[in-house]
């Protein structure tokens, strides 16, 4: 008999109905990840116990953890699941909808508030237009386009905000992707002309104070984006702007 | 008011949103999902643009004729040239977005050499050049949503256009991938950005896997013209996965990688086992100037001969050797950790220390959907705004990025994709402006309630049967036989019979697919219905390729028929009396075969007429020459 990957995955037909748990049993490849192995499971869905259930839904894509749509938690820890191989997960390997998302159907969550978010602190660098103005930006040096690199990757995947203490419905915490944004966008040559409108949407209610510090969204992000050194550094801007502010300067 | 509609969120896509909205007009921007996840951002190497940075007198001249070269002169070359021109003010532009492309130690854009060509042209932001572009053209987008003038539709699915009595396109019909509902939506005019269909390969592709090109072949068979649909450029070394394969970048062979098998088919050893003697490092053996340096082309066709037709695979199975292990440590970590990290992380072996291992890839659609262009005859190059430019068959229906066919002709320069996404989007979207502003007034107020409802309903239905549907095929396990029938008959080499026995192949994976059972009747995200659709649109898609496969008698890019082949006599150059011959044998070719291939739907199957080519700017005289 071939080896088995087992897995156990938390269902839910839609958002207004009760989740409810199910076993499926995957036969072993090498290379495997839980999307791959998702995929087998898609074509011939049947519980571990021979019963034919529903396909499980879940998103994915790019398969090379660069696109984001794949997060889930996988043995409780939220993660792409293209990027998790089977042989280094213990088993049976658990598998649950991105946490503090609205469950969509299965694995399959609602992250559009992620979207709202980056719209609400301005994550965008103003432009004249998206015409030839016959210069690019201003130069930027070596160490400061490695630093700004690392947020640059951000894709969006939620993982830090699933990990989050802070973040999470009834409260309106805009979470440390957003926070990275803006300590991306203030460094830009000209991003920094709106640094100010930036600060003042972080410094408002679910801004910056509402970090708790946890320091949990570090850990989890599959880019490795240092996204508590970005809070740090945004809580010495924000402490210069209320200065700013008290004094009027802009 | 007037209404535009862009499907697709890639760069594309987003280009044409954002020059459409900033001219004044509200674009609805439909999706699959979350536009930020499109397969742009799988580009990892770069996007060209002739900056002449590095001191090599590199010229837009020079870069136009590489894309032609390249291409084997199959390309217009009007809208190359302005997309060569456009390059650099386009990557400035890209710059003041923010997009953190790496610097010098001046602080100015870095460039980095691509293949195929002497001077180096690729601006590039670490190993993620794709993801920056695309996030840097969504800020912008998302700027212009807040400002209320886009309005994004993530989780709609295209399903076809609506046409009113005069064949104009005049809106879709879309399904919520959540509720499952059907619903118009009119619009003045209609751009297609929905990307490449490498799914047709699945999973020896390195798309991502909502490239199925199902859109464009909706509209397709509703009417819009297809061409080129044999160019497919196949990468020599995708890691494999059952899922699908990743790209492993030509790098790791230009850092000294050796492609090998073991001489001995059925030897059961690990790679580090298998003494050097008993290994066949093909590639070195048979192309002994460039050995593993080979052309993309060359290499793939190579590990298809060495893998398919003298079963030297490794195990038996689709795979050889990419093996870096013989190079200093430091030196791959130092010159290759971006690829080092992707294997380590997908197949969970270190390269440094074990062979990767490999085989050839669908990766790049040269072909799509028939679009039009104006030439300035002033400039050689686009008449800039036209209406004309980007306009499909289909009157108010554009397309752009993969999905159209307008720049790389039978093959595509590294680096040239996320250019031509992004320059096609840009121009398409300026194409739309002209359109709307040509409209005539008040012309939207034309009642069409009755095509929209008569398309409504024939969409509900095709949802009903599908979900009524008991007839036993499996709609996952279908795609799988397409994806294996198209690698093995339509894929790196071709040769006539087998194409003809794939397109009756195809025939019967058509009629099957009338017969899919979902297996689920979900009213809710039901994701098997949705991908029953497509299945069943890629299996025209493949048609079109196969057919236009079928036709081309010649060997041109990626297009390979070995029979047909016009080999450059070895050692032999410009002047001598071999190459000369050689040469006009090429021409005389070029007389019958540099066209355009031209796929019309019919229900029997594409039929497929030739166009010329307008090669004014840069005749076909010298033969694409890599020695």
């Amino acid at each position: 008999m071939t080896e088995q990957i087992e897995f156990r995955i938390r269902r839910q037909d839609g958002p207004e109905t009760a989740p409810y748990w199910q076993a499926f049993r995957v036969p072993w490849r090498p290379g495997h990840n839980v999307v791959s192995a998702l995929m087998v499971l898609r074509e011939n869905p049947e519980t571990a116990s021979g019963e034919r259930v529903q396909p499980v839904a879940w998103e994915f894509n790019c398969m090379e953890e660069v696109c984001g749509a794949c997060s889930m938690m996988v043995n409780g820890v939220p993660r792409q699941g293209c990027a998790a191989l089977i042989d280094d997960l213990e088993q049976p390997i658990v598998l649950e909808p991105l946490a503090k998302f609205p469950v969509v159907r299965d694995l399959m969550v609602d992250r559009a508030a992620i979207f709202g978010t980056l719209q609400r602190v301005k994550a965008w660098i103003e432009i004249d237009g998206a015409w030839s103005v016959h210069q690019g930006a201003p130069r930027i040096s070596p160490q400061e386009w490695l630093e700004n690199y690392h947020y640059s990757q951000c894709m969006s995947c939620g993982c830090c905000l699933a990990a989050c203490p802070q973040y999470g419905p009834g409260n309106d915490f805009v979470g440390p992707n957003a926070l990275a944004q803006v300590r991306l966008m203030n460094a830009h040559p000209t991003g920094r002309y709106n640094r100010t409108e930036r600060l003042h949407a972080i410094m408002a209610e679910g801004g910056l104070s509402d970090c708790g510090n946890a320091q949990n969204c570090v850990r989890v992000c599959p880019k490795e984006i240092p996204l508590t050194t970005a809070i740090g550094e945004l809580g010495r801007e924000v402490t210069l702007q209320l200065a700013r502010d008290l004094f009027g300067k802009s | 008011m007037r209404r535009v509609i862009v499907i697709g969120g890639g760069l594309g896509g987003l280009w044409a949103t954002l020059r459409i909205a900033e001219a004044g007009f509200r674009v609805a921007l439909f999706s699959l999902f979350e536009v930020k996840r499109s397969h742009s951002v799988c580009a990892q190497g770069g996007i060209n643009a002739s900056l002449d940075t590095k001191g090599q007198r590199d010229s837009i001249w020079q870069h136009f004729v590489d894309t032609i070269k390249g291409g084997s002169y199959l390309a217009n070359q009007p809208p190359v040239k302005s997309m060569c021109d456009e390059a650099p003010g386009l990557i400035q532009t890209f710059e003041r977005m923010g997009v953190t492309f790496s610097r010098t130690p001046e602080g100015i854009m870095d460039l980095r050499l691509f293949g195929g060509v002497r001077n180096k042209r690729t601006v590039f932001a670490g190993a993620s050049t794709g993801q920056q572009l695309l996030y840097g053209v969504d800020e912008q987008v998302r700027r212009l949503e807040a400002a209320g003038e886009v309005e994004k539709r993530e989780w709609w699915e295209f399903l076809s256009i609506v046409r009113d009595d005069q064949g104009v396109c005049r809106g879709i019909v879309a399904m919520d991938l959540k509720r499952m509902e059907v619903k118009a939506f009119p619009a003045d005019v209609v751009v297609l950005a929905t990307g490449g269909l490498g799914q047709i390969y699945a999973p020896k592709t390195t798309n991502s896997t909502n490239s199925t090109g199902a859109a464009a072949s909706r509209v397709f068979q509703q009417g819009a013209l297809f061409a080129n649909g044999e160019f497919f450029q196949f990468h020599p070394t995708a890691m494999l996965g059952d899922d699908k394969t990743r790209l492993m970048s030509e790098a790791a062979r230009g850092e000294g990688g050796r492609i090998w098998v073991p001489k001995d088919p059925s030897d059961q050893r690990p790679p580090n086992d298998i003494p050097e003697r008993e290994r066949f490092y093909f590639l070195e053996e048979w192309y002994p100037t460039y050995g593993n340096t080979a052309a993309r082309d060359v290499a793939s066709r190579a590990i298809w001969k060495a893998v398919r037709d003298m079963g030297m695979g490794v195990g038996g199975e689709d795979k050889v050797y990419l093996d870096l292990t013989h190079l200093d440590p430091k030196f791959v970590e130092l010159r290759l950790g971006a690829i080092l990290r992707i294997y380590r992380k997908f197949h969970g072996s270190d390269p440094v220390t074990e062979p990767m291992e490999i085989f050839p890839a669908a990766h790049y659609a040269m072909g799509g959907l028939w679009v039009d262009y104006e030439k300035n005859e002033e400039s050689g190059g686009l008449s800039c705004g036209s209406t004309r430019n980007h306009a499909t068959t289909v009157p108010g229906l554009y397309a752009c990025g993969e999905c159209d066919y307008g720049y790389h002709g039978a093959n595509r320069l590294g680096a040239n994709s996320l250019l031509s996404a992004s320059f096609s989007g840009r121009a398409a979207g300026e194409a739309v402006v002209s359109y709307l502003k040509g409209l005539e007034p008040g012309s939207d107020s034309v009642p069409l309630s009755r095509a929209f409802e008569g398309e409504v309903q024939r969409q509900q239905a095709i949802n009903r049967s599908l979900m009524v549907s008991r007839g036993g095929e499996n709609a996952y396990a279908l795609h799988r036989e397409l994806g294996e029938l198209m690698t093995d008959r339509v894929g790196v080499v071709r040769d006539n019979r087998q194409l003809d026995q794939a397109f009756g192949e195809l025939k019967a994976l058509e009629e099957r697919a009338e017969r899919i059972d979902l297996g689920e009747a979900s009213g809710w995200a039901n994701q098997t219905l949705s991908y029953a659709r497509q299945v069943r649109d890629m299996i025209q898609l493949a048609q079109v390729v196969a057919r236009g496969a079928q036709e081309r008698d010649e060997c041109r890019g990626a297009h390979y028929k070995p029979e047909f082949e016009l080999e450059i006599p070895q050692g032999k150059f410009p002047g001598d009396p071999e190459f000369e011959v050689y040469r006009q044998a090429w021409k005389e070719n070029n007389r019958k075969w540099l066209k355009s291939t031209i796929a019309r739907y019919t229900p029997d199957g594409p039929e497929v007429r030739f166009e010329t080519v307008d090669t004014t700017i840069l005749p076909p005289e010298q033969p694409r020459d890599y020695r």
